[in-house]
């Protein structure tokens, strides 16, 4: 089991002398639910299809199931694809298009059948078999699409923004039915998005990438609350990034105010970067705060409160809270300790530039 | 109110240069020279000569729609595979001629293919026996595939453009290779394209006095040809019109193959 199914070695690829992956490394396991999450233009779609077979990378190898197998076109690979538009054949009936793999692999009659059969009951479309492409819905082209890839029995299933065309409400009952299909097949899906909440709800690993690199890879929850980078930090969900000093072990300086926090190892008096998820700040009566400020900004969104709650030093916190404090009202700011996550300050303006310039 | 007197203009125009000749067409194709009522006009397409005139303009026409579909599906799926600016310049280039007269552009070939002409003229050169190349049917062919090559690619390019990068690549993901692509995915969606180009070559081919006046000489007579002289030198007005109606079942057809194949007009050519 300890071997990866699919094994990224030092892909590199560029288009136009524009560079999209710069030496890419990436295991995936036998089962796993990764999603590849980052800004357009990170290079996400270009490494789903490097290991669709699509695009064929400048320098690198992809290693399936032990074997190399960058070289090998699309159609020789164990692997089938969900594309973001669906793709679907409009000139066949819903049952041709899913049949259209087992047809090419020359399967028996009744064996098509019965996979039709069964594929259509996976995705909730029983008795699908004979309508046009055209008199469906996008949520159902897209179950079609999907149909007609896990008909081929692939052991990895790469899905390229299945749910970026359909509104929230399809989309997130969507989320759950990809859960539920991924369990009932026992495949390993690869899984592109743009969209944090997504990958968040769905995966089991997140890759997040930015500008051709791996910013982050790791579970949902340490992604979120334990972000590597600043990058990782603003694009997973909001927070706020404030430039602080570690005094010393689990004592840190914002703002010349000393919030404890849990964080260790990172020196003394040196300047990090501190992440506050706005979920995490509480707005307390002034003199309990460890700083304070006044509120600038109210909304209302429904399930909270946000607030933008402005310090004398000028910086903007953006704060959710289900409790409302009106625009002038001084607050105090508290934060427990395990709420703050410290980082390490960019080595170099460059990779701050890849980091926050999104 | 006010919006449909704006489409008076057209309406009569449309009244006056199009269903009044059609109707007097109609009228002169069904009577004979006393104004009598009559199917002989009609029924004159069944006498040896025009039988032979229309067979051949059919033949003709036929092998002209083949060899055009043939030059121009390659050249549409290599235009599709150009980058988008690479592609729509080659098709500029393709459009280009078709800015020159029709008429220039047929008498040019009767240049290159007279029996003193150019071709023949290298021919002599080099020392190679001289051929006949113009007067045949083969020569009529060349000028139809010469002249309306273009609204075939056209209409091809155009639906095959159309189709998503993404459902080849969900073809190819799917297992198959090249060969089953083009015959199961490309064909069978440029499908109105084709039927689009056959009807825009096949049509105007069949009817056309132009290019076989010119490169058929007056040995080899079209249907077209035959009612062009019913017009003009034989005075018959009545059976120019009658095999003119025989003509049009024949374009009708087409345009009905059209709007089965083609229903949201994908493959319009321009």
């Amino acid at each position: 089991m300890g071997q990866p199914l699919i094994d990224l070695r030092n892909i590199t690829k560029s288009f136009d002398g524009t560079m999209v992956l710069d030496d890419l490394n990436l295991s995936v396991k036998e089962n796993a639910f990764v999603t590849l999450l980052g800004p357009s233009g990170c290079g996400k779609t270009t490494t789903l299809r490097i290991i669709g077979g699509f695009e064929s990378p400048d320098k690198g190898q992809v290693i399936f199931d032990g074997q190399d197998i960058t070289s090998l076109p699309p159609n020789k690979r164990q692997l089938n694809t969900v594309f973001q538009k669906y793709a679907l054949f409009n000139h066949m009936s819903i049952s041709e298009n899913i049949a259209f793999g087992l047809k090419i692999k020359n399967k028996p009659k009744a064996y098509i059948k019965d996979k039709i059969k069964y594929a259509l009951r996976l995705v909730n479309l029983d008795g699908f078999e004979n309508r046009t492409v055209s008199s469906l819905s996008g949520g159902q082209q897209q179950r079609i699409a999907i149909a007609r890839a896990i008909v081929n029995e692939p052991r990895v299933l790469l899905l390229d923004e299945p749910l970026g065309a359909l509104d929230l409400k399809l989309r997130q009952d969507m989320q759950y039915e990809l859960i539920r299909l991924k369990n009932e097949l026992g495949i390993t899906f690869i899984y592109v998005t743009h969209d944090q909440e997504e990958a968040l709800t769905m995966s089991d690993t997140i890759v997040v990438m930015n500008q051709g690199y791996i910013q982050q890879m790791g579970s949902p929850e340490n992604i979120y609350n334990e972000p590597e980078n600043a990058f990782v930090a603003d694009f997973i969900g909001e927070s706020n990034i404030v430039p602080g000093i570690m005094v010393r072990d689990e004592l840190v300086e914002i703002f010349h105010a000393k919030f404890v926090c849990v964080d260790k190892g990172f020196g003394i008096h040196k300047p990090v970067d501190v992440v506050i998820r706005p979920e995490d700040i509480d707005l307390v009566a002034p003199e309990e705060g460890t700083l304070t400020g006044i509120v600038t900004h109210l909304i209302f969104k429904g399930v909270h409160y946000e607030m933008e709650v402005t310090t004398p030093d000028g910086f903007e916190w953006l704060v959710h809270s289900t409790d409302m404090f009106p625009v002038g009202q001084e607050v105090g700011i508290h934060v427990n300790p395990f709420d703050i996550q410290i980082m390490n300050k960019p080595a170099s303006e460059d990779e701050e530039a890849v980091g926050i310039n999104e | 109110m006010s919006k449909k007197i704006l489409s008076g203009p057209y309406i009569m125009w449309m009244i006056g240069f199009i269903l009044i000749p059609l109707a007097l067409i109609v009228y002169y194709g069904l009577t004979d020279r006393s104004g009598a009522f009559t199917l002989a006009n009609v029924l004159s397409v069944t006498s040896p000569e025009h039988a032979k005139a229309l067979w051949l303009s059919l033949g003709l026409s036929f092998i002209s729609t083949v060899l055009c579909l043939i030059l121009a599906y390659p050249l549409a799926m290599v235009l599709r595979s150009r980058g988008m600016g690479q592609g729509s310049f080659i098709v500029f280039i393709f459009i280009l001629p078709m800015w020159m007269n029709f008429l220039l552009r047929t008498l040019a070939w009767q240049t290159l293919l007279e029996k003193n002409g150019v071709i023949n003229g290298i021919l002599t050169a080099l020392h190679l026996p001289n051929q006949n190349l113009i007067n045949t049917s083969g020569a009529i062919i060349l000028g139809m595939v010469y002249n309306f090559l273009p609204f075939m690619v056209l209409p091809i390019y155009n639906v095959l453009m159309k189709i998503d990068d993404n459902v080849i690549s969900a073809a190819r993901d799917l297992g198959a290779n090249s060969v089953q692509v083009l015959f199961r995915i490309l064909f069978p969606l440029s499908i109105p394209g084709i039927v689009s180009g056959i009807t825009m070559v096949f049509v105007p081919a069949l009817t056309t006095f132009v290019i076989s006046n010119l490169l058929g000489g007056s040995k080899i007579l079209l249907i077209g040809n035959v009612i062009e002289q019913e017009f003009t030198k034989g005075s018959n007005w009545n059976l120019g019109s009658g095999l003119s109606l025989v003509l049009m079942i024949f374009i009708l057809i087409s345009m009905a193959l059209i709007a089965k194949y083609d229903k949201n007009g994908e493959g319009t050519a321009f």
